[in-house]
């Protein structure tokens, strides 16, 4: 049987991830673990998480749970979401920090005097709601997801990705940012597929049947 | 194309169904909320708002259970509110698979509360609910206050700006209502809508008095809304929430359809 390890590092509600991965993979045995030994034992892990970079970063390393990231990150099928996602990358704007630097790039906070859209409208932040992703490279976790399909996102910062072949999808809001990276097992997602209706059910779907190669 | 602006459905419930008033009065039941929310969900709602409107604290764990059961199977956005009084409050709420709660009342008796659920689960999950009614007199410049106990109560703030605090203070969203217009069916405030969603810079939900298709495409297009809350329109089959995008794409709103 898989075994699907959520990481809970005590950043939010981690009980609409675990649900949607149960739903999509019935037959996988689906784990909300603080535990480092249950990472480390885990077939696949989903590191996900909201709130704050500063509190992330000092959660992971109080729990002992760096390490376990760092090494499920570095061999086994990953997936990063939301703030699970500009955690794996350098400095962080929220709070000043450095992330975990797994990834080249840095997270920056959407700068509110250059968001007008096309049609001269002041963008909000946070940006909530329904976006396009536009898919930018072939990869199994896009199978049978339309390209331009919405997913929905919340977030203030947003990754500024060091290498143009990380990025997997862009989104506009009102520039083109990278909302999915990618790298050998490692795939990350700004937007909550767990909260993305049928298309976020597909990538989540696809994120159980994948083996970690591209 | 980008962000599409939101429908959310919302769903007033006591002891356990959705129910709808006029004015918050004169309730009518609408049924399961759980089957409720499958159904809105199908046709396409962007999140779904559950407003508990029990009296009785002791029927207060009910909407947990409600929750519980809606999150296990609808996977878009649950956001959550009635009776929220204390971070642990708002904690059980998103454990029960919230993943926003929506404060009232208490961010008027205790605006500390914004401050100390934003900072310590995030702004993203905290909306702040503004019931607010035109206080000025026929010919005068419009003003609004904030009322609560479901619009009796004057606490002599203005609207604006105390959702200008609310946004200081960590609230990631503003759910607006015209406590003039809900239940009317004769659209949303407009002026209202306006007046604050420009003024600050989270997005603003718009809430109260929509009757048709038409009211929902104003209050984004002149209420400058980020997204529409309506209730009625839905519950009794007047319209899907698919047919209130597609006359949305049709006034050239971006929409998820």
């Amino acid at each position: 049987m898989t075994r699907i390890a959520v990481v809970d590092y005590g950043m939010g509600n981690l009980r609409s991830v675990s649900k949607a991965l149960e739903h999509v993979a019935p037959y996988a045995s689906v784990v909300v673990t603080g535990d480092p030994d249950e990472v480390a034992k885990a077939d696949k892990v989903v590191f996900p998480g909201v709130g704050a970079m500063p509190d992330c970063i000092r959660e992971l390393e109080s729990r002992g749970l760096k390490q376990a990231v760092l090494e499920a990150a570095a061999a086994k099928p990953f997936l990063g979401i939301c703030l699970g996602m500009q955690a794996l990358f350098g400095h962080s704007e929220e709070g000043n920090v450095d992330g975990l630097s797994i990834l080249p790039g840095a997270v920056r906070r959407f700068p509110v005097e250059a968001l007008v859209d096309d049609k001269g409208e002041r963008l909000k932040v946070p940006q909530i709601g329904w976006n396009q992703v536009h898919q930018a490279m072939r990869h199994p976790l896009w199978e049978g997801i339309a390209d331009g399909a919405r997913f929905y996102f919340v977030h203030s910062y947003y990754v500024e990705a060091g290498s143009p072949e990380l990025v997997a999808a862009f989104t506009h809001y009102p520039f083109a940012y990278a909302s999915a990276v990618a790298r050998g097992n490692l795939f990350a997602v700004q937007f909550h597929p767990e909260k993305s209706q049928a298309a976020g059910l597909s990538l989540l779907g696809n994120f159980v049947a994948w083996d970690g190669a591209c | 194309m980008g962000l599409a602006k939101r429908i959310i459905p919302c769903l007033d419930v006591t002891a356990g169904r959705v129910v709808k008033g006029v004015n918050f009065v004169g309730l009518r039941d609408a049924g399961d909320p759980v089957e409720i929310a499958r159904r809105y969900d199908e046709q396409g709602a962007d999140e779904l708002t559950f407003l508990d409107i029990t009296a009785s604290s002791d029927e207060r764990d009910l909407i947990l259970h409600i929750i519980e059961d809606v999150a296990a199977q609808v996977f878009i956005p649950l956001t959550v509110g009635g009776g929220v009084r204390s971070v642990d409050d708002v904690r059980r709420l998103l454990n029960a698979g919230a993943d926003k709660v929506s404060i009232n009342t208490s961010a008027v008796t205790n605006p500390q509360l914004v401050n100390d659920a934003s900072a310590r689960f995030g702004s993203q999950c905290i909306v702040v609910a503004i019931d607010a009614k035109q206080v000025s007199a026929e010919g005068e410049p419009l003003r609004w206050h904030v009322f609560t106990h479901g619009g009796r109560k004057d606490v002599g703030l203005d609207a604006v700006e105390w959702a200008k605090e609310m946004e200081r203070r960590g609230a990631g969203e503003i759910l607006l209502t015209s406590m003039d217009r809900d239940g009317t069916k004769i659209g949303f405030n407009l002026e209202l809508t306006r007046a604050v969603a420009d003024a600050i810079g989270i997005p603003v939900i718009a809430s109260g008095g929509v009757g048709n298709l038409d009211h929902l495409v104003d209050g984004v297009l002149k209420g400058h809304a980020d997204a529409v809350l309506a209730a009625s329109i839905f519950h009794y089959g007047e319209y899907t929430v698919r047919q209130a995008k597609e006359h949305m794409a049709r006034h050239g709103i971006e929409v998820r359809l």
